[in-house]
């Protein structure tokens, strides 16, 4: 094992993935001056120089190059400087990454990484800082995938790299430098499974991405209170791991449901509805989700933090739900 | 490559091949065997097979929503494409692309596409692909002039040119974004004018003129072929039918249409240019006409007898399913 922060994890899972795997090449913006701004692909550039493409800025062109390169049995990772970023690139991955198996039946790949740096970072505001990964949860043919940790976020990535269809993998500006334990050798974590990041009795908490280290947090102080809460981080949200959900909402009879994202419309309503169909019988509280408000993220860092759901925010759902 | 009559016998039968597949096609619609919608290549064939004459069987083609003559051009089987307009499970793509999504991607045709422009990223991403592997493929892009107005036109041919990369780009101006006149709405008369932006070369031809077309079409292929970089080829051409099926076409005239399709008429100009070189008979044009019949007829029977998809296909190819990595 290695310390590493989840920046080096996926700055590693690159390095070794183009080692590996002569098909994969790297393609964004800014990506060779500093690695992009987030600096993960660091190093591409001089151990893989013919791999590597800095772009003019324009999103729909790297994305629709990435696609072509793909469905031509490339494995592209693309990366779009900020999550925000990947609106100018709609078509190219909602009407064409993800439907061009489907649409040829069967007969095309399209084995694309997007890499979206999201989130709250520094205070960037409106257009620097959103989420969105419901939004692409809805579009069948897509994959979502959401790291926690440094182990996650180069399992996941090694596993994106080499899937046969489009994933888009969601990194969190403000986790960039979290660290924790990497195994030396290699492996590899399959989507659609879900890690239990904590094991309690009294509620489940579903947390994505950086509310999971919010809610293993808020679990320390929740033992004061003598609850004992489960965290469960589903690591990709589409293929969704719902058996692993329904087995600990079974277990405590209580769910709160974390993310970073406005609620509305969001992940959690997604989850939150599969436990109403599936688990309603266990049930002894209403499910309740953490998210942020239905508003665009503001500039002033005191309104920014105040909309970002904090460690207090699922200790409060957590008392909610055991009251 | 050289055009001799050989050569040209095999475009003229392309042509007579694409022109009744799409008149048959057409007239499956009224029988309601093709169902949804069509976008009718008649008219427009020098331009495909003008194009394909020149691509090897593992160059790519990326298409339009009016895209049956390139994939015919490029070898798909007229079966298949029957097939797949009826919504068979033997169509190209299992019945579940249709009419706008024929793709063959055994013949790397990879797709008529409904997005407009959203070829042209792609074309350009497949090019990389060969780019970096070095194999010396071309990518040809066809697109429409209403593709010139979007942005993925402007990023796409940008990166092309940047990294130097085997694609043609290949509008097919046609005069018309869907009901509305280019003059109306575009400001540029022609889009081979807008290669300028990208510092590559910017061709017009007449896209009724199938020698015309080839030659160009060399040229640029040629030219990407040898890692030279991209070229815009714009071929001025005309649609006999509408936009699209059930398009009332009062944006233009009865005349306009007919003067198209008796003065310029691309198989007409064809055949008279092949006879004064003494490269086609009127019976070997018979022949011709012939056995593109035969072939569109067996396409509809094949079409017509092929079943339609277990309803279990709704279901599948949404992702590779079979594919699993070890934890």
């Amino acid at each position: 094992m290695s310390t590493l922060t989840i920046r080096d994890a996926l700055h590693d899972a690159i390095h070794e993935e183009m080692e590996r795997d002569e098909s994969v090449f790297v393609i964004g913006e800014d990506v060779v001056a500093h690695g992009g701004p987030y600096t993960v692909t660091e190093g591409i550039a001089e151990r893989f120089p013919d791999r590597i493409f800095e772009t003019p800025i324009a999103e729909a062109g790297i994305v629709g190059v990435g696609v072509g390169a793909a469905m031509a049995g490339m494995r592209p990772v693309v990366e779009i400087m900020y999550l925000d970023f990947i609106t100018c690139a709609m078509d190219e991955v909602v009407n064409q990454a993800a439907k061009m198996r489907y649409m040829t039946g069967g007969q095309a790949s399209v084995p694309l990484v997007i890499r979206l740096p999201c989130g709250l970072g520094r205070y960037i505001a409106a257009q620097h800082s959103q989420i969105m990964e419901s939004w692409f949860m809805h579009v069948p043919g897509l994959q979502v995938v959401v790291p926690s940790t440094p182990k996650d976020a180069k399992g996941l990535l090694k596993t994106a790299v080499r899937s046969p269809d489009p994933v888009l993998f969601f990194e969190y500006k403000r986790i960039y430098t979290a660290e924790g334990e990497v195994p030396d050798e290699e492996y590899l974590i399959p989507f659609g499974e879900a890690e239990t990041k904590r094991e309690g009795e009294d509620v489940t908490v579903v947390a994505v991405g950086p509310m999971v280290g919010k809610a293993l947090k808020a679990g320390v102080i929740l033992e004061d209170d003598g609850y004992d809460i489960e965290v469960v981080d589903p690591r990709t949200l589409s293929p969704l791991d719902t058996e692993t959900i329904r087995a600990s909402v079974g277990k405590t009879g209580r769910a709160v449901i974390c993310e970073e994202d406005s609620s509305f419309a969001g992940t959690g309503a997604e989850i939150a509805a599969m436990i109403a169909e599936n688990c309603f019988k266990d049930l002894q509280a209403p499910v309740v989700r953490v998210g942020m408000p239905h508003v665009p993220m503001p500039f002033a860092p005191p309104l920014a933090d105040s909309v970002v759901p904090q460690v207090d925010s699922v200790v409060d759902a957590v008392r909610r739900v055991m009251a | 490559m050289t055009l001799d009559g050989e050569l040209a016998k095999r475009m003229y039968s392309d042509m007579w091949r694409i022109r009744l597949f799409e008149e048959e096609a057409n007239r499956q619609t009224g029988l309601g065997n093709v169902v949804g919608t069509l976008h009718l290549y008649c008219g427009e064939e020098a331009v495909g097979v003008g194009i394909c004459a020149h691509l090897r069987d593992d160059d790519y083609i990326l298409g339009t929503h009016r895209s049956h003559g390139h994939c015919l051009a490029k070898g798909a089987l007229m079966d298949d494409m029957m097939a797949e307009l009826f919504g068979k499970e033997t169509g190209t793509c299992s019945g579940k692309g249709g009419s706008m999504h024929v793709a063959d991607l055994s013949k790397n045709i990879l797709g008529a596409n409904g997005i407009v422009a959203g070829g042209i990223g792609p074309a350009t991403g497949t090019a990389m692909a060969t780019k970096i592997r070095g194999t010396h493929q071309v990518s040809v892009c066809f697109f429409g002039d209403g593709a010139a107005a979007r942005g993925p036109f402007h990023e796409g041919i940008l990166m092309g040119s940047l990294w130097k990369l085997p694609v043609v780009y290949v509008c097919e101006n046609n005069g018309y974004q869907q009901w509305v006149r280019r003059e109306n709405v575009a400001v540029v008369d022609s889009v081979a004018t807008m290669a300028a932006s990208y510092g590559i070369p910017g061709v017009s031809v007449d896209g009724q003129n199938i020698v015309e077309v080839y030659e160009a079409a060399e040229e640029a292929i040629d030219r990407a072929r040898r890692g030279e970089g991209p070229t815009l080829i714009e071929a001025r051409t005309y649609r006999y039918f509408g936009h699209s099926l059930g398009d009332r076409e009062e944006y233009r005239t009865r005349e306009e249409v007919d003067e198209w399709r008796n003065n310029r008429d691309p198989i007409n100009i064809f055949r008279g240019y092949m006879s004064e070189r003494q490269w086609l008979t009127e019976r070997e044009d018979e022949e011709i006409q012939a056995a593109a019949k035969e072939d569109v007829a067996a396409a509809v029977k094949f079409a017509d007898e092929s079943a339609y998809p277990p309803l279990e296909a709704a279901h599948t190819d949404v992702l590779d399913t079979e594919w699993r990595v070890d934890a």
